[in-house]
Parts: structure tokens; C-alpha cells; sequence
């Protein structure tokens, strides 16, 4: 008999556990690159967004190459990542509805002050992909299919270089985050490329500085996308095309334009 | 140099000042990682306890695997149910996944082959010594199961404590199923995990150190517990 009620108070307790786990609320899922999430931006978008429309946004951060793989597999209702290629063939195939600009930043080449490769205060991606290259300079690399690491392979196969054939060697690639690439990158005095957002609100920057910046090539574009409901009857379309008016509204754009970190601005709206 | 006595002096000044995002987060690692153990205990202490008692074939190889899986990647395991739960997935119609839901299952999925192993080699221990007596009375084996998980009760408290402490401390699984969602899935170690790829490399490690305070008041409890509980039964 005791032994039957011990399982009660068990199951009792699990219940009242898992409860509040089921409780619906008027909230959508956006999956997310980490740059935007992990500098701040969100939080300085969503309680605004929250007050103007009551509706809750769950971010879900992961790499660019993740989220896509994510929401094709319904698991959100909007996407806000950074890679033009990959979002225009995400809507081609019918997984998402239409896509927006929101904003831009630019990517930078960060690296040691010992500065091996003798990069630093260049102005060319291409050039100093060549120079780590040919000095054997340790790079670290996203190598995670993400946003980021997308446009670095673009721009070793513009310099025509292929740094895989000498992976593990002075290229590494570390198939994690940009903040834990960033954190392997300093650790180890390797160079590595970030979005500058991430850059300027990364706290483990040690002695560590921008050697390369301000090349056309180096642009950053940031979309939003509407994951397609009719390939996803779970997609909540009206709140989340709210989130997506709001986002490229003058007030939404407004508020990605007045984030600032350290003095900076990480984000410049261009939304259409 | 990494400033280690900032961490510490990070962690005390959040515990002080009792951080509401940390409450929110700390009660969340709590109620996830008590529910799986509960659960894991549920499914494990009887599953353990049959093995240990009920001769049948293929029963070393059930012990066996048992143990192995006691060494369950928890990455692995969250990619399973993260397939599984996936609204492209058999289960996706539920709409769990990013739930605190969805964190339980993964960890109870973790757990139970340690709480089931563990209990194995309890229970097998218990009943070599009372095997006899057993006999002697013609207990039903029903019976036998109970009476050896009730006289082992106090070793499958730390059984459970073995369990709640890989549920506590994991991070690869959750963080899958989970998202790491703030106000709704963030834990203790996904909120690590973030703080350590944003550079904080300070405030990750004060969280680390609150993670290890918990666990030790954790255990703490239930060795305060376990102890109360027997000046009670020998009172």
C-alpha cells in the first residue's frame, strides 16, 4: 500500500513539474544566426515589438546553416539569418514565402598584434587570405555551414586557395559558433573573420584587434523570411508576418538603428 | 592573465543580489533535471530491479547494455529527440520541441540507463544475501521486487543522486531540444554555454560555480534527508 502511494506522490510530482509546460500563449519561434542574438540586438527589439503587439518572440540562436535546416523542418515560423544564396534557394524551394532585407553590417578579419601574416591595416580580404596562406599563418575557421563560414569559403575560392588541404594544419576549423571560434582563435594566435557585430560585443578580445576591414567583399546582408505555411501548417502566420512588418517598419528600423554597444553601431537598417 | 577571483566574486554578488533572470533560470535547471530524475527513477528502479531477480535469456546481455548506455552521448541523444519531436518528425503533431517538455524527455532518456544499472547491481547484491529467505517464504516475485527496492531505498537515493548529477551538468542535449530560449528553455549550462561563446569568460565561469553550489545543496538535502529519515525508522 505504501509502496502505491510513494508512485502517486511521484507521478503527482512529475505532473506538477511538466504542468505549465503545455500553457499556450501567443508567441512565435524565430530561428535565428547567433550574431544578432548574442550582441544585444534582440533585446533591444523584442520588448518594444512586445508592447506594440502583446506577442512573444523565442529566439532560437544557432548558425545560419542550422536555422535553415531548422525551419525546413518546420521547427519555427520565421527566419533571420545572413546568407543571400542560401535564403533565395530556401524560397525557390518553397519552404519560405518571400524574402526581405533588414539590415547590414560587414564582416572583419581579426588577428594577434604579432600580426604573423604582416595583414594588419589592409583593406583586402583577398590579399590577406593570400598572405595567411602563403606564410602558413594559423586561420581559424566556423567550418559549420553557418552565414559566416559561407562567405569565408567564398572568399578562399575568389583567392583561389584551398585552405581544407592543409586542415588541421594552420587551418583550423573548429565546426562551433563564432564566439567559441573567437575564443579558439585567441587562444590559440590564430586569425579568424567575424561579423562585426559579434566583434564589437565579444568580451574575451584579450590584446587581440580588426587587422582587415572596409572591403566591398566584406558586406554582410542580413534577411527575413516568412516560413511558408503551406509547407508548414504549424507556422503562425499572422503573428509572425507582424514580426516581419514590424521589423521593416520605420519604428522597427529605427530601433535597429539606435543599438549601439561600446559607442558603436552594430547594425544599419536597408529593410524593404 | 584570466582573472579567476572576478568569477567568484561575480558569483557571489549575483547569489546576493538574487538575480531574477538567474532565479528564473536556476528553478528551470531544478524542475527539468528533478523531473527526468524522477521519471528515470520510475522507469529505472523496477527495470533494474527485474533484471537483478528474474532469470531469463539474454538477461547478462540486458546488463550489458544497460551499463553501456550509461555512457550516452548526450549530443546524441538530443539529436534523436530532436528528430523524433521535429514538427518534420513522427512525433512533431505533440509541439514539443523548445519545450521544458522536450528537455525532461531528453534527460530522463539519459538518466535511466544509470539509474537502472545502478540498481542492478544494488538489488542483485540485496538479493543474494536474502535470496534464501526468500525462498524459504515462497514470495511471490512481485513481492521479492518490492521488498528488495524498499530495503535498498537509501542506496537508490545516491543511485538517483548519481543521475540527477548528469542531468544537472549535461548541456549537449538540452541545448538541441531545447533551443536555449530565454524566459522559456535557458538553463544553467545553456546559459553557460552562451556566456562562454559571447567572451564572458568571467560571468560563465560565476555560473559554473552557482551550477556546482546547487548540485552540492542538492545533495546536501538528501543526505539531510536520508539521515533524518533513519533516526526516524531506528527511533
Amino acid at each position: 500500500m505504501t509502496k502505491l502511494t510513494h508512485i502517486n506522490l511521484c507521478l503527482g510530482i512529475c505532473l506538477a513539474f511538466c504542468s505549465s509546460v503545455f500553457a499556450a500563449e501567443s508567441s512565435i519561434i524565430v530561428q535565428s544566426t547567433t550574431s544578432t542574438a548574442n550582441s544585444g540586438l534582440y533585446d533591444q527589439l523584442l520588448p518594444r515589438f512586445q508592447r506594440d503587439t502583446g506577442i512573444t518572440v523565442h529566439v532560437v540562436a544557432v548558425g545560419t546553416g542550422q536555422a535553415i535546416k531548422n525551419a525546413k523542418n518546420c521547427d519555427g515560423d520565421v527566419l533571420l539569418v545572413h546568407a543571400r544564396a542560401a535564403e533565395q534557394k530556401f524560397v525557390a524551394e518553397g519552404y519560405g514565402v518571400a524574402r526581405h532585407d533588414v539590415m547590414y553590417n560587414d564582416f572583419v578579419f581579426v588577428g594577434p598584434p604579432a600580426d604573423p601574416a604582416a595583414i594588419a591595416g589592409g583593406h583586402s580580404a583577398l590579399a590577406a587570405l593570400a598572405r595567411i596562406a602563403s606564410t602558413k599563418s594559423k586561420f581559424a575557421s566556423r567550418g559549420d555551414n553557418s552565414g559566416t563560414h559561407k562567405k569565408e569559403v567564398a572568399l578562399w575560392k575568389q583567392a583561389g586557395i584551398d585552405p581544407t588541404s592543409d586542415s588541421g594544419g594552420w587551418y583550423l576549423e573548429t565546426g562551433s559558433g563564432m564566439g567559441a571560434t573567437l575564443n579558439a582563435a585567441v587562444g590559440s594566435g590564430a586569425y579568424t573573420m567575424t561579423d562585426r557585430a559579434t566583434w564589437i560585443s565579444f568580451k574575451n578580445r584579450q590584446d587581440y584587434q580588426i587587422v582587415v576591414e572596409g572591403d566591398d567583399k566584406l558586406f554582410n546582408q542580413y534577411g527575413i523570411i516568412l516560413v511558408n505555411p503551406q509547407k508548414c501548417s504549424n507556422v503562425k502566420r499572422e503573428p509572425a508576418q507582424k514580426f516581419i512588418d514590424w521589423v521593416l517598419s520605420k519604428k522597427g528600423q529605427d530601433a535597429i538603428a539606435a543599438y549601439q554597444l561600446d559607442g558603436q553601431q552594430l547594425f544599419f537598417p536597408n529593410g524593404n | 592573465m584570466q582573472d579567476f577571483s572576478a568569477s567568484f566574486g561575480l558569483a557571489f554578488s549575483l547569489i546576493i543580489s538574487a538575480d531574477a533572470d538567474l532565479i528564473e533560470i536556476i528553478g528551470l535547471s531544478l524542475r527539468v533535471s528533478i523531473s527526468a530524475v524522477l521519471l528515470a527513477a520510475l522507469i529505472g528502479f523496477p527495470l533494474g530491479a527485474l533484471t537483478a531477480v528474474i532469470r531469463f535469456p539474454g538477461r547478462q546481455a540486458l546488463a550489458v547494455l544497460l551499463n553501456a548506455l550509461m555512457g550516452l552521448p548526450p549530443v546524441v541523444v538530443g539529436l534523436l529527440v530532436y528528430m523524433v519531436i521535429s514538427r518534420a518528425g513522427p512525433l512533431g503533431w505533440m509541439n514539443l520541441l523548445y519545450s521544458p517538455a522536450a528537455m525532461i524527455i531528453a534527460q530522463t532518456i539519459l538518466v535511466t540507463p544509470i539509474v537502472a544499472a545502478l540498481t542492478r547491481q544494488v538489488v542483485e547484491d540485496m538479493h543474494k544475501e536474502y535470496d534464501e529467505q526468500f525462498r524459504s517464504l515462497c514470495l511471490p516475485t512481485h513481492r521479492v521486487i518490492t521488498a528488495l527496492i524498499w530495503d535498498s531505498r537509501y542506496s537508490l537515493l545516491t543511485v538517483s543522486l548519481a543521475g540527477f548529477g548528469r542531468a544537472i551538468a549535461e548541456v549537449g542535449a538540452v541545448i538541441i531540444v531545447g533551443g536555449n530560449i530565454d524566459h522559456l528553455t535557458r538553463v544553467m549550462t545553456t546559459a553557460i554555454a552562451l556566456e562562454t561563446s559571447k567572451g564572458d569568460l568571467a560571468l560563465a565561469l560565476a555560473l559554473g560555480i552557482i551550477l556546482l553550489v546547487l548540485a552540492l545543496s542538492v545533495n546536501a538535502a538528501v543526505y539531510g534527508l536520508r539521515a533524518s529519515a533513519r533516526r526516524l525508522s531506528y527511533a
